[in-house]
């Protein structure tokens, strides 16, 4: 019926990612041959990336309700309450594929992207964080890949103008062929002015907004959704380029045509642009739309509608405007300097038309488009679990002295400083905790409140023992929260994994999304938005599983925040929690002993909560005067990173008898927090840990500028911290990896 | 006081900077649209503030040096007025002529993000009088284009003249390159026009005012802007 357009066969259907029965139902659903262009749109709809056809069934798991949960997964972002009239709005996505192809772009648009769906929403980004994983730092690609990441993540954020507060950056073999880099971004909206993407009334007119179209990231999502092989950088042009000041404009027009009421619903051009944008919001909305494909603004002379509706460029909006408000949002758009275009109505058909040149180049059910696509309950195999570690097995090669300078200037634990002064993290003048902390802490408007956001993952506990290791995750990103001394309230989940159709990586991810779900329910922690990415993986070899948390808190009263830097000589420092000893899987039997083994230490949901509870109300209550998570190289590596921050050091007792010292300092047992108080206080908080059944621990006296263990050397602050501070631009700088 | 933020497409920082005017002065300022012509009547401060005018997609600054309001601005300068030029600001006073030099691409070529120490070298202007010469303040940077240069010429005349403020230094003031970070000719962070009523500067004082957020070093500039238009 349309003429020039290529015959659909069986190479071109595999070319679009759909496989052979997938492409069956979908003629059966429409009872005809489809189009080239209705080919396009379907493999857009119904690849792994958008329709989350193999994860959708384990999903539903998930718990995403609470009091104050405003909307859950579904939409744009997620949405919480967080009091006065106010609501949070946050979510965290990949940009994975992309970001290894072409790294500074990849990671620029990933984070244009999260920030629109988060202004999309009618929210203010006030903050935004990543997690990033890259490969061996041996790895002759792993330097050039870190250095343009880091520059997209900067070069995008900086310019529009929202601080990069937090965030994670890890290194390991696994991701030597896929690096990982997940956006988060957050928002602060009126709770009762948030838009969605739900389209009513028939008739109303669907408008463009934005930048205009070009041929660049065509087919993006399809390449998300499959593995990678030799020719990976052959996708490159796949991948979009960031505009931030486009997007800058269009956050300020998209909030003056909200302030404005102009706006019924919203929709950004994300992955597969027009298309998904489009179908959302008429299925939705149970409506029809129609799109007339000529009047949308290009940037390129003679587009197709195939590549019009595949298009992934960036900082574009779809809209349903209040007929009556068009002029006034229009003259808004104009005076930022924005496209502004009507490229469709509303229908009461529930069919998705898109006409151009006068020809129907499309005409599909819209609702089915969505409901229908393929979902798999894909076969995974049980993760083999793996013996536990007796510390008493495991000798120390070197003296405790040797081991915590390795740790400190390990890539994984060395400082990230390189990393985070790339990115304004001060703009906007509510950072009042900066990077390097447990967890970010952000002003709302002039205070008292502030947010306090944070993400994690650990990834060999994970690939040791998915179900504790998504267990792990959300314990320890609520456990960041709380020693700011925020209430967590709820988390966005990034779930990376490799290929889905093989069992054993499908039984990682059922295994990691049930832990998390346990330890979402245990903490009182919902689920409100999150983004699956599966297929990292490179010639067969997957990445590390990795399911990122980003939690968010909320603290009543700035004037109560810890922090984690010693705060003055002569405090005592205790532990909060028990300690075994736990050494499998620890960051010390990699990087001391250079062996990933065993069971990684187990997380006992009750314990966290009761630990966490009682570390909060110590905090609010103004009793403690440092505090710090312990995860990542235990208890010492702890000690040297609150005497870092301060300069302070600390002269600590011997180790308990029965657990070898080495598994006693650098051991990861779980639901643990160091903290200082005043001497005079401590035997109260001790009665009250007693009372309550809280391990609780006294180790020793801040004082001094060195580190002091019985039977050690003394270990100077200042050593540690040139360690600490020295690896990562040593090896940027093109240093040996040491 | 009576001051007016200029808001060119792109920039970012002029929420903060009307913030802290606000919050050391009490008073809120104007914000001018870009595509205007005239300041506000009566307006004795003007700001170019911080951010990414135009994505700084040609040479920083240099769009926004041709915008329509910056006819406006260049005439409050050239009668006397006072003019604030902060980072982006900064960039766009030199590339609209109200004042000398270029600022250019970091010496390692990053965008840096952290606290710096600046050396007051003076206090006898409308910027520093609640300063000591000498003082060394600690205030954040966030830039990649902030290494200012100018020909030998110039940069000679700006020493002789004393129209060099702010320098980056150690804690205690002194010189050193490891702290002059952006590679600034002779470690340069703000000047002053000729008439000593134009500052440009690539730190944020505007970021360090509040208790709440970190140090308040950037306050006292705001207290001797205060101090000299009510002395006026």
């Amino acid at each position: 019926m349309i003429p020039n357009e290529p015959k659909i066969t069986p190479t071109l259907i595999a070319e679009h990612g759909l496989k052979p029965d997938e492409y069956d139902r979908f003629r059966a659903l429409i009872g005809r041959d489809p189009s080239f262009t209705e080919l396009g749109i379907v493999s857009a709809m119904w690849n792994e990336h958008c329709s989350y056809k193999s994860s959708k069934v384990h999903l539903r798991g998930l718990p995403t309700k609470a009091p104050w949960v405003i909307q859950g997964p579904g939409e744009n972002a997620g949405v919480i309450d967080i009091g006065g009239g106010l609501a949070c709005v946050f979510k965290m996505e990949s940009h994975n594929q992309p970001s290894f192809i072409e790294p500074y772009q990849g990671a620029a648009t990933g984070v244009g992207g999260i920030l629109r769906d988060v202004f999309t929403m009618g929210a203010r980004p006030v903050a935004c964080l990543n997690a990033l994983r890259f490969g061996d730092p041996k790895h002759p690609k792993t330097r050039a890949l870190v250095s343009g990441v880091v520059a997209g993540i900067g070069g995008y954020g900086n310019s529009f103008g929202v601080p990069t507060v937090g965030g994670s950056v890890g290194f390991h073999p696994r991701y030597d062929g896929n690096i990982l880099v997940n956006a988060m971004a957050v928002g602060i909206a009126e709770k009762d002015k948030i838009f969605y993407a739900k389209a009513s009334g028939v008739g109303r007119p669907v408008v463009y907004l934005g930048s205009k179209t070009g041929r660049d990231g065509i087919h993006g999502a399809t390449m998300a959704s499959a593995e990678f092989g030799d020719d990976s950088e052959e996708k490159r042009p796949t991948v979009q380029v960031g505009d931030p000041f486009s997007e800058k404009l269009l956050l300020e027009a998209c909030l003056e045509i909200m302030q404005k009421g102009c706006v019924i619903a919203i929709q950004d051009m994300g992955a597969a642009g027009l298309t998904c944008s489009a179908v959302e919001m008429g299925a939705k909305g149970d409506l029809g739309v129609t799109l007339d494909l000529d009047r949308v603004p290009t940037r390129e002379a003679a587009m197709t509608a195939y590549e019009m509706m595949l298009s992934e460029s960036q900082e574009r909006m779809l809209m349903v405007l209040k007929p009556e408000k068009e002029k006034e949002a229009e003259a808004i758009f104009k005076k930022w300097g924005l496209d502004f275009a009507v490229v469709g109505k509303t229908t009461e058909t529930s069919r998705f038309i898109v006409r151009f040149g006068g020809d129907v180049m499309a005409d599909l059910p819209i609702k089915e488009l969505g409901d229908e696509a393929p979902e798999y309950n894909r076969s995974f195999a049980e993760p083999k679990k793996l013996p536990v570690l007796d510390a008493k097995s495991i000798p120390s090669p070197v003296s405790i002295k040797r081991a915590l300078e390795k740790l400190l200037a390990s890539p994984d634990l060395c400082s990230k400083r390189w990393v985070w002064e790339q990115y304004d993290h001060l703009i906007l003048n509510n950072t009042v905790q900066r990077p390097g902390g447990d967890a970010a802490v952000v002003r709302i408007d002039d205070g008292p409140k502030a947010l306090a956001m944070t993400t994690d993952v650990t990834p060999r506990y994970c690939e040791a023992d998915p179900f504790e290791g998504g267990k792990q995750a959300v314990a320890e990103a609520w456990r960041n929260l709380t020693a700011v001394g925020a209430r967590p309230l709820a988390v966005t989940d990034n779930l990376n994994f490799g290929n889905p159709e093989r069992p054993e990586i499908m039984g990682q991810f059922v295994y990691c999304v049930r832990g998390i779900s346990a330890a979402c329910k245990a903490l009182d922690f919902p689920v409100v938005s999150g983004n699956v990415s599966l297929y990292n993986e490179t010639n067969g070899r997957a990445i590390l599983p990795t399911p990122t948390i980003g939690g968010v808190g909320i603290l009543d009263d700035l004037a109560s925040m810890a922090t984690l830097a010693f705060k003055a000589e002569g405090e005592a420092i205790f532990l909060v929690g028990e300690t075994k000893g736990w050494l499998g899987q620890s960051a010390f039997l990699a990087t001391v002993l250079g062996r990933e083994e065993g069971a990684p230490p187990p997380v006992d949901l009750a314990v966290e909560k009761r630990n966490g509870d009682f570390v909060r109300k110590l905090i609010t209550e103004k009793r403690v005067t440092a505090v710090h998570d312990l995860s990542d190289g235990g208890l010492l590596v702890a000690i040297a990173e609150m005497a870092m921050a301060s300069t302070i050091g600390a002269k600590l007792d011997s180790p308990p008898a029965g657990i070898p010292p080495h598994a006693f300092w650098f051991g990861e047992d779980q639901a643990r927090y160091l903290l200082t108080a005043k001497a005079a206080e401590v035997p109260k908080i001790a009665a009250e840990a007693a009372g309550n059944d809280i391990p609780m621990r006294v180790l020793g006296t801040t004082g001094g500028r060195q580190l002091t263990l019985p039977g050690e050397d003394p270990i100077l602050v200042s050593s540690l911290h040139a360690l600490f501070e020295g690896w990562l631009p040593a090896y940027m700088a093109g240093g040996a990896v040491g | 006081m009576k001051s007016a933020v200029v808001v060119f497409p792109g920039i970012n920082r002029e929420h903060d900077m009307a913030r802290a005017l606000k919050f050391v002065s009490g008073k809120e300022p104007a914000m001018v649209w870009h595509a205007d012509r005239e300041l506000p009547k009566g307006t004795d401060l003007v700001v170019l503030p911080g951010g990414f005018s135009y994505g700084d997609y040609l040479r920083c600054g240099a769009i926004a040096a041709r915008a329509p309001i910056m006819d406006a601005v260049r005439a409050h300068a050239a009668k006397g007025g006072l003019v604030l030029a902060v980072c982006n600001g900064f960039q766009i006073a030199c590339e609209a002529g109200l004042l000398p030099g270029v600022l250019m691409r970091n010496a390692r070529l990053k965008f840096i993000c952290r606290e710096v120490y600046l050396r007051i070298e003076r206090s006898d202007t409308p910027f520093t009088r609640r300063y000591n010469a000498g003082d060394v303040i600690r205030v954040p940077v966030a830039h990649g284009e902030g290494n200012y240069i100018a020909d030998e010429e110039t940069i000679a005349r700006l020493e002789d003249e004393g129209r060099v403020l702010f320098r980056y230094t150690t804690p205690d003031g002194k010189l050193d390159p490891a702290f002059n970070f952006n590679g600034a000719t002779h470690a340069i962070a703000g000047i002053l026009s000729e008439q000593r009523n134009v500052l440009g500067l690539m730190p944020h004082p505007e970021n360090h005012v509040d208790p709440v957020v970190g140090p308040t070093d950037g306050r006292r500039l705001f207290e001797s802007l205060i101090s000299t238009l009510e002395a006026a």
